[in-house]
């Protein structure tokens, strides 16, 4: 659905950029390199552009950044070397994945602390819910308890079968 | 003379909608708190009429563009005369004025067709019903006329020709898109309707959630279909082939669907069983929250562009504070009116009831994932805490294993009962299941070609303990009573026994096993190579054998382009071609990507024509993308399992059952609905 | 009471994020902060615009506040921003001119026919100080005081308000 993204692109005064993908020849010896190069112009965001990564953009800033990332590839430099270059020319925004830092603790945190909150919060539904069931009834509870299970087995199985 | 005053009629049109609205929004509700049916009555008629002139408008504005009547702004910044005429009317939702419309419109039309299904509803339940349904409408209403009205003028000087609507949208997708997205967004307003309208009324038993679902299946089932055909016309119309980009504006209509999931689920077992009552009411306003923040976020323009609305701050403030009063004040009466008696019935740690609480769980944490992924540049940005983006790798590292839990859990649901199941009998049940899904997950990427991929073992493993669950579950549930021949006719004879209900259900579960397949497979073997060709070479990319015969340049209805004539085979079969093009679109001076595409089920060709260099040869992008069909493939068969779930004749029994509740309806009966069920209360 | 707070938290909740977007409103999505505030200069080594034999490096920027612009014949909101410049040359700051990703001939003819405040423009036909800039686009100005650190970054356009308004004050308070 990039797609109410045309309601963006029509407003966009440079929307050439996003309707022409960029394809270009950068052909390195090694498959590790190139599949190291494919996954950082992946990774890395063209500052200039709406939201598009710098591999995908054919902006001319998008060119450079691939350029300057093949040859530092060439060069031997490591992935966060060549990410960290990038950083300190263009700021945290060129990065898609935001590194951990003081600012991004809630962005990474928040999701594992609610998997966690949630699992205690199942628990704490669930035990209070068996203990229920084998809460002690009077007879007369029990007998209406009945009845109704009884109609509802009986409507589940009308409903559901 | 009628003819040229189109738009002014089509604007007062949209004024007396406004009006109908508000009468819709106010009376009915007055009447239901003082019991005045004839105040209440005055709903339905307002609503029909509301969607009358809704109508009226929208055609005063399609006939504009169809009239080329370039002397209304938004007709001429978003058409030509030389447009074809299905560009032209779908050119009405083609920017900003005219999708705000067309919500309205849906809008409308979800409120009539509510005022036309629910005649069997209580009173005063409807009135309240279609009464919040008109606070919505006279918000949107009011949007429009005082923000993006679609039928100003440019006079005196009025352009000799319009500015032509973006290629971009020059597409089928266009035309088919937005209208299936908006249906599904607007669509979730029925069910916060009805919530709402059970809060005001004090009528928190199950009966509302009954009457509620068939509408949130739809409105889902639309949003699936909205979301899966914009994945696809994103996929060949962009030209690099992705199919997702966790694009803000793509989260936007991701976060009502997870939420709506959830409701969905939730839903049932309120109906179901009577719990989760609250949480029900409370996913209600959060999914319809979550299509009205989507609307936020792509008017406004806070996230994505600049260039988008910054030249008109007022709309996203209007559109804020629209928000806000909705869901403020819905959370507001949710707080006041929500039931403090505490539904007690009781179930074990494996029970339908548990897993479903799990999906939930789990639904809800993916949503706020992706929300806050969306809005945290956002959040920071507001604070002066610098610029930052995120992106795709940070949604993906959360969101596939979230749905690795949520799927593994998903697989022992439908088999789980009510209440308890005892651990050992769903053991026995699925124990098959799982080893067959490990054995065969393990095995095929082998067959696939040798490269070994965790991903996509994980994905053939999750889809396929879906898929193996599933048809456990429908060997048991058609398990005949004798053995043999009659055993055999006993068994299609318990097919057929099984309910559109459960049919539907089975659907839309193997929809996202095969959605997940299609995600595994195109992400990790998707085969891409950038060449360069002149013609008369040819290069060969994963097993075909691309020659490049002709390239030439063509002259199109309103652009020019360079087409590139590629004959593909494949040794031991025939060949066909492949025609990508570049294209450039006169009248905007535009360039585009025309992809050549060869669709199958198990892989799509995909090449895209980049730019020419220095000596003449071209560059082509060539991909290779299995399985990648099966994504949206997956997606309509969730869609269709939604639908195929309201045929189910519960809804039109319960309905039968209400009506002569309500033929029967005594005061005395009617206090009783206002308390809360006995099963529940003890 | 206690659980009606409990349900009270979702409307707090929302209301905080309805104050943030409220604020978001108010931003420019586009404007991005300067990596390079309160760093050195980057180093380079270029010719200059008018003598392909001179070559100069960064301590060119040493001694006195300098404005460094970077421009481009090929960019039309640089011709826009002359005036302003050739204004804040008039006033007696130091500007030195960045030609970004052009030719020498039209770099030439542009200073030619627009004027020239700066006292030597430097001549990055690769675009690679622009690169260590972090430049994106044109134009782009740069204020760098006398240790050759990089104290403001103008992204864009310097409108004739401007001068006034932020980069005198700028160029007074590094001083």
């Amino acid at each position: 659905m990039a797609v109410i993204r045309w309601l963006l692109l029509v407003c966009l005064l440079v929307a050439s950029s996003a309707a022409s993908a960029a394809i270009e020849i950068q052909h390195f010896d090694d498959p590790a390199l190139d599949g190291r190069y494919r996954a950082l112009t992946e990774r890395l965001r063209c500052p200039k552009c709406q939201n598009e990564s710098i591999g995908a953009s054919n902006s001319p800033i998008s060119a450079d950044m691939r350029a300057r990332v093949a040859e530092r590839l060439r060069a031997g430099d490591s992935d966060a070397e060549i990410e960290q270059a990038m950083i300190s020319r263009f700021g945290d925004y060129v990065l898609y994945d935001p590194r951990l830092d003081a600012r991004t603790w809630l962005l990474w945190g928040l999701p594992f602390a609610l998997v966690v909150v949630g699992g205690g919060v199942i628990a704490a539904f669930v035990i209070r819910r068996r203990r229920l069931r084998h809460a002690d009834l009077d007879a007369e509870e029990r007998r209406r308890l009945q009845a109704l299970m009884a109609r509802h087995t009986d409507d589940a199985a009308k409903e559901t079968s | 003379m009628l003819i040229r005053m189109l738009p002014e009629l089509g604007h007062f049109a949209l004024i007396l909608a406004l009006a109908m609205a508000l009468l819709q929004a106010v009376v009915p509700l007055v009447g239901a708190a003082t019991r005045r049916p004839l105040w209440m009555a005055f709903a339905q008629p307002m609503t029909w009429g509301q969607f009358a002139f809704l109508v009226i408008a929208y055609l005063c504005l399609t006939a504009s563009f169809a009239l080329d009547d370039f002397s209304v702004a938004y007709v001429a910044n978003n058409s030509n005369s030389l447009l074809p005429w299905y560009y032209k009317l779908s050119a009405v939702w083609g920017s900003h004025e005219g999708s705000v419309l067309l919500w309205g419109l849906i809008l409308g039309g979800w409120s009539f067709a509510v005022s036309l299904f629910s005649r069997r509803l209580p009173r005063d339940m409807l009135a309240r019903v279609l009464a919040v349904m008109g606070w919505i409408s006279s918000g949107f209403l009011l949007f429009i006329l005082l923000t993006s009205n679609p039928f100003e003028r440019v006079l005196p000087n009025v352009p000799s020709d319009g500015s032509d609507l973006n290629p971009l949208l020059q597409d089928f997708g266009l035309i088919v898109h937005p209208p299936m997205l908006y249906m599904g967004y607007v669509g979730f307003s029925v069910v916060f309707a009805f919530a709402m309208a059970a809060l005001l009324g004090g009528r928190l038993d199950a009966a509302w959630t009954r009457w509620a679902r068939p509408w949130t299946n739809i409105a889902w089932a639309f949003l699936t279909v909205g979301i899966a055909l914009g994945s696809w016309w994103a996929y060949y119309e962009l030209g690099w082939g992705g199919w997702w980009f966790w694009d803000p504006v793509e989260n936007a209509s991701l976060l009502p669907w997870l939420a709506g999931t959830a409701l969905i689920h939730s839903l049932a077992v309120t109906e179901k069983r009577g719990t989760f009552k609250n949480w029900t009411v409370l996913l209600a306003i959060f999914t319809f929250s979550l299509s009205l923040l989507g609307t936020f976020l792509v008017r406004s323009g806070v996230l994505t562009s600049v260039h988008a609305f910054a030249n008109d701050p007022s709309r996203g403030t209007f559109i804020l504070g629209l928000l806000g009063l909705t869901v403020g004040l819905s959370l507001a009466i949710f707080a006041w009116r929500a039931p403090r008696v505490q539904s007690l019935a009781g179930f074990g740690w494996l029970s339908r009831d548990s897993l479903l609480l799990v999906n939930n769980i789990l639904l809800v944490v993916m949503t706020v994932t992706v929300l806050l992924g969306t809005v945290y540049p956002l959040l920071l940005d507001a604070l002066n805490l610098g610029k930052i983006s995120v992106g795709p790798p940070y949604f993906n590292a959360l969101f596939v294993p979230l749905t690795a839990l949520l799927c593994l859990f998903m697989g022992l649901g439908p088999l789980a009962r009510w209440k308890r199941m005892p651990g050992r009998e769903l053991a026995r049940r699925l124990a098959l299941s799982a080893v067959l899904a490990i054995v065969i997950a393990a095995g095929l990427p082998l067959l696939y070609g040798g490269s070994f991929s965790l991903g996509v073992t994980l994905g053939l493993l999750l889809a396929l303990w879906l898929m193996l669950s599933l048809a456990r579950d429908v060997f048991d549930k058609t398990r005949p009573a004798h053995a043999g021949k009659a055993g055999r006719r006993g068994r299609l004879a318990n097919l057929r026994k099984l309910t559109p209900a459960y049919w539907g259900m089975v659907l839309g579960h193997l929809g996202l096993a095969v959605t997940i397949v299609g995600v595994a497979m195109v992400s990790h073997y998707n085969v891409e190579r950038n060449v360069r060709l002149a013609p008369g070479d040819s290069v060969d990319v994963a097993g075909y054998r691309f020659a490049m015969t002709d390239f030439r340049e063509r002259q199109g209805p309103n652009y020019v382009a360079d087409t590139a004539t590629l004959e593909v085979t494949r040794p031991g079969r025939g060949g066909f071609v492949m025609q990508p093009e570049k294209r450039f679109y006169t009248a905007s001076g535009m360039p585009m990507t025309d992809v050549a595409l060869r669709p199958g089920l198990f892989r799509d060709l995909y090449v895209a024509l980049g730019e020419e260099l220095d000596n003449g040869d071209w560059s082509l992008r060539i991909q290779l993308k299995p399985f990648v069909r099966w994504l949206w493939l997956g997606a309509l068969m969730m869609a269709a399992g939604g639908l195929l779930a309201v045929l189910d004749r519960r809804y039109r029994r319960v309905a039968r059952r209400d009506a002569a509740l309500r033929r029967a309806e005594t005061p005395a009966a009617e206090l009783n609905d206002d308390r809360v069920s006995p099963e529940i209360s003890r | 009471m206690k659980r009606r707070l409990l349900l009270l938290i979702p409307l707090a909740i929302f209301a905080v994020l309805v104050a943030f977007f409220y604020r978001g409103l108010a931003k420019d999505p586009a404007a991005r902060d300067s990596a390079l505030l309160a760093k050195p200069f980057p180093a380079f080594e270029l010719s200059t615009l008018a003598d392909a034999s001179q070559r100069l490096d960064r301590s060119l920027l040493e001694g006195q506040v300098t404005l460094v612009n970077v421009w481009g014949e090929w960019c039309p909101t640089c011709k826009q921003e002359m005036p302003q410049l050739l204004e804040l040359a008039d006033r007696g700051v130091r500007l030195v001119g960045v030609d970004y990703k052009d030719t020498r001939e039209n770099g030439r003819r542009f200073l030619d026919e627009y004027g020239d405040p700066f006292t030597v423009s430097l001549f990055d036909p690769e675009g690679s100080l622009g690169f260590d800039l972090g430049v994106y686009g044109a134009p782009e100005s740069f204020l760098v005081d006398a240790d050759g650190v990089i104290r403001y970054h103008h992204t864009g356009y310097i409108t004739p308000q401007d001068v006034e308004q932020v980069i005198l004050p700028q160029v007074a308070q590094w001083q």
